[in-house]
């Protein structure tokens, strides 16, 4: 058992014959932005989606806050208190805003299915308890004017910025943000990086990134990992592996399995 | 020697049965693959076949060749105007409006071939009607059995050659494998939509004529399409050789239940191996299995 | 119009603004008195829209909130009104007959549900179909317990001893069953259950992640659904005094979906518009039926083809459902003059795949 805050051993995740991801292993501290960056198919979302156990690990273990979580069920991750958000946004789509925020409490309901059928005072009491928790994520966020409305009627930039509050709405220790910059402008990609800077500091919550954008990777993260074809390329501070040669030859093409070729300009 | 003929015999009937199911089933997949829809009209696209073929070759007296020809051509006409009338105008709505529209039709067929053919049970007399073909040892096939096994057996090669050779058939493919693509391609995705209906529905043309020299004609013959739901599910619902292997298994099976099991489990069958293969396999026997990604 | 908010109980209340209880309040209470104004015909037909609500909102609850799309809804119905008949044919006081006959139901819903969860969408559709046709089939085989195609009597219910009678103490007894159900409805719709049945309809895979156990729900959303709906179906026992099996089939069911479907999807308001408008359109059709032009009103299949017809109708041009209507009409008179035209038009839509879940 590892005693540190999240830890990936040895993972492995192999769809039939293509394996996304092969042995790659890392560890999260408490408190930390770490970033994992590649190419595409370099096996991130394959990582994260293993995380939340929508799969389950060929092989190898993860750990998170002392707990073995390789495979327990997919719901039960929420309530261990990681949370995160989908590259292409996952939101309810026909429900409003608040609402979704609310759902995002669902880790925190405790109350039993037949008190709910009756509203007993209990339930009232912790849905007025959740709605301050959304208020104060709505606050956060500064998203009070769209607070009514139906996510199917706000613009991307502001769904992206919902369905991080719904993740932090779930309170959680460990947060995974999947391409939080995709789709957006630069001015929302700046605002982004501000918002996952003011949820590292005010909420002191951990942060495993997947992202493409090197400038919000390297604004925000405390380490990064490159993959490439589910293996890892570096790791290290963001300097460092967008300066790797192995991780440039990986983004300008070249072959990618031939890390070890001319290794005069690494040391 | 008497149970094997007796077997042999029941698979036989079941075969028979299975085709026609098969046949209804291969319009719900073939639409379903195109277009993301799910036809439940079908059967009564075939009740109106059955009587698009009963008003050319018993009341007009047309040969029964043109008839089943011109039948085939007019409901296969219908499909596609159901298509470029109706259905059309929902693309992008979700599944389940689809699947209440196509219910709504269903109703709507069934008042009208009430209102145009009345009620009562019809028929006509066919080149298959009581006639047997003897194949020795006691196996005795009605003709009728033996026409819709060939018959459908013809119909797939058509098919099958239409698909594979053809211009217009591999733009088909193409358009129900990817539309847009296809589209850029300057396949006219719309055209080829209701094309493809009006294959389904000349499809259950021809189940509909082959299967009335064994049942008669009327207003609720559709409901076969239920049994031919449980061939389609049985095969995957995205394969055409699945859909008619399915319309067998369920015919064969219901012929063997209906003959060993107590009385009235014969129309229980094909619901209960419908729920039992959804249960154990929500992809059906041959389906594959995608998942979003996410 | 709207009172501004000052605290956030008061969306937590069921009727919202003080004019809405207003309106509430005096549709209750005009429902109160429609036995005392209108003769007994009139007051069987309130009572068969009542029921059909009931159930409605039953399958509201499973299509338009959950997602889950049932085709054989009208078995529970079926499970209900038998359960309640032979439990009161063989002694049980109807107070408590009523109640477990929906708890039969209910447990009916989760015998479906559970083998049903990995299904979505389409397939689920043709296995609640299967399902429904298995019931009937069931029914008319199962001699013994349901009198088979011979049919069921059911007998009156009394409650402390006094008989309730059709058509008005049916009435009340609907009434009441309906303002029940939908306090219930209500308050799923307003706690975390509400909330994670409509996450499961939107996003399945985000609802997990969320923390959503979907088996889970999914099974408690086909439970409750049977359970309302075989309430339903006990009092429509009462409604038609006498059960055959085979009237519990596929033409039902498709009834009670279209109750959802043209009443407007995810709204407790289209559940009662769509029962309102299902159970009356026979009604509506025997009274202009003479008055129809060329024979038309004649002829036999009328009303199954008008049904379909509507139906399809509303598909292709309304497909929020009459519910979706009359929050239109309600912007356009609240704006007017200012409306504008573009904000009712339909919006351009494309194909989208719904195989991938």
């Amino acid at each position: 058992m590892s005693d540190e805050f999240f830890s990936a051993r040895d993972i492995a995740m192999h769809f039939g014959g293509i394996r996304a991801v092969e042995s790659v292993s890392f560890d999260v501290q408490r408190g930390e932005v770490f970033s994992i960056i590649g190419p595409n198919g370099a096996g991130k979302t394959t990582i994260f989606n293993m995380i939340s156990r929508i799969y389950t690990p060929t092989a190898g273990t993860l750990n998170f806050d002392g707990q073995d979580i390789t495979r327990i069920a997919p719901h039960r991750i929420a309530r261990l208190g990681i949370a995160r958000t989908f590259q292409n946004i996952e939101l309810f789509t026909n429900a409003t805003l608040l609402q979704n925020l609310l759902i995002g409490r669902h880790s925190h309901s405790t109350a039993p299915l037949l008190s709910q059928l009756a509203f007993l005072p209990s339930v009232r009491r912790a849905e007025v308890d959740h709605r301050k928790r959304a208020e104060e994520v709505i606050e956060f966020l500064d998203l009070q004017r769209y607070r009514d409305q139906l996510i199917a009627n706000l613009p991307y930039g502001v769904r992206k910025v919902v369905e991080l509050g719904r993740a932090l709405c779930s309170q959680p220790k460990l947060l995974l943000l999947d391409e939080p910059s995709s789709g957006l402008n630069t001015e929302e990609t700046e605002g982004m990086a501000f918002w996952i800077e003011d949820i590292k500091k005010d909420l002191s919550v951990t942060i495993i990134m997947v992202e493409h954008d090197m400038k919000l990777v390297a604004a925000v993260s405390d380490r990064v990992m490159a993959l490439n074809q589910g293996r890892i390329l570096a790791m290290g501070s963001s300097a460092e592996v967008q300066g790797h040669p192995d991780v440039v030859r990986a983004y300008i093409g070249g072959e990618p399995e031939a890390p070890r070729v001319e290794s005069v300009a690494a040391a | 020697m008497d149970d094997v003929v007796r077997i042999l015999q029941l698979v036989a009937n079941g075969t028979a049965a299975g085709c026609i199911y098969g046949m209804v089933a291969l319009g719900f997949v073939l639409i379903y693959k195109a277009t993301e829809m799910v036809n439940f009209a079908q059967g009564e696209l075939m009740m109106l076949g059955a009587f698009f073929a009963f008003t050319f070759i018993e009341l007009w007296g047309l040969n029964y060749w043109l008839g089943f020809l011109l039948a085939i051509a007019a409901t296969g006409a219908f499909g596609y105007l159901l298509d470029a009338l109706v259905l059309r105008r929902v693309i992008g709505q979700p599944q389940f409006a689809v699947v209440m529209l196509t219910l709504g039709l269903a109703f709507i067929f069934r008042a009208t071939a009430g209102a145009i053919w009345g009620y009562d049970a019809v028929g006509f007399t066919t080149p298959f009607t009581n006639q047997v073909a003897n194949f020795g040892s006691g196996l005795v096939l009605g003709k009728d059995q033996v026409s819709i096994i060939v018959g459908t057996v013809i119909l797939c090669g058509v098919l099958y050659l239409f698909f594979s050779r053809t211009r217009l058939g591999i733009a088909m493919q193409a358009s129900s494998q990817n539309q847009l693509a296809a589209y850029y391609m300057g396949i006219p995705v719309r055209t080829v939509f209701s094309l493809i209906w009006a294959i389904s529905a000349g499809v259950a043309a021809v189940a509909a004529v082959l299967l009335v020299p064994v049942q008669m004609i009327d207003v609720n013959m559709g409901l076969i399409g239920i049994k031919a739901f449980a061939a389609a599910v049985l095969g995957g619902f995205g394969s055409i050789p699945g859909a008619l292997v399915g319309g067998v298994i369920v015919g064969i099976v219901e012929q063997l239940a209906g003959y060993y099991l107590p009385a009235g489990s014969m129309e229980l069958t094909s619901n209960i191996v419908l729920l039992s293969v959804l249960i154990v396999r929500p992809q059906g026997l041959l389906g594959q299995t995608i998942r979003k990604r996410v | 119009m709207s009172q501004l908010k000052t605290s956030y109980e008061q969306d937590l209340s069921l009727a919202g603004t003080r004019s809405n209880v207003v309106w509430y309040g005096l549709l209750l209470a005009s429902l109160l008195l429609v036995p005392l104004a209108f003769s007994e015909f009139y007051v069987g037909e309130m009572s068969f829209v009542l029921i059909y609500s009931i159930a409605g909102v039953g399958l509201m609850l499973l299509t338009g909130y959950t997602g889950l799309v049932s085709l054989g809804h009208a078995a529970f119905l079926g499970i209900g009104a038998y359960a309640n008949a032979i439990l009161l044919s063989r002694g049980v006081p109807f107070v408590l007959s009523l109640p477990l006959a929906g708890l039969i139901s209910a447990a009916a819903g989760v015998a479906i549900g559970i083998p049903t969860l990995r299904m979505s969408g389409l397939y689920l559709a043709i296995a609640t179909l299967a399902f429904g046709s298995i019931v009937v089939l069931v029914g008319e085989k199962w001699h013994g317990l349901t009198g088979g195609f011979d049919g069921l009597p059911v007998p009156t219910p009394s409650i402390l001893g006094i008989a309730v009678e059709e058509p008005t103490g049916i009435y009340y007894l609907a009434l009441a069953v309906l303002v029940f159900v939908l306090f219930v409805a209500m308050n799923i719709l307003r706690t975390p259950l509400g909330r994670a049945l409509v996450a499961i309809r939107d996003s399945e895979i985000s609802a997990q992640s969320m923390g959503i156990n979907l088996a889970f729900y999914k099974t408690v959303s086909f439970a409750i659904s049977a359970g309302l709906t075989g309430l339903a179906g006990a009092l429509f026992g009462h409604y038609v005094r006498h059960l055959a099996p085979d009237s519990f089939g596929i033409l039902l069911s498709i009834q009670l979906v279209t109750i959802v479907f043209i009443g407007g999807l995810g709204s407790l308001h289209g559940a009662i518009f769509g029962a309102v408008f299902v159970a009356l359109l026979p009604q509506a059709i025997a009274l202009v039926r003479d008055d129809l032009p060329f024979g038309i009103g004649q002829l036999p299949g009328l009303e199954p083809s008008l049904f379909g017809l509507i139906l399809v109708l509303v598909i292709m041009f309304e497909p929020t459902g009459i519910h979706g209507r009359w929050l239109k009409l309600k912007r356009y008179f609240l704006a007017f003059p200012l409306h504008q035209r573009t904000s009712f038009r339909r919006q351009k839509s494309y194909a989208k795949s719904e195989r991938l879940r």
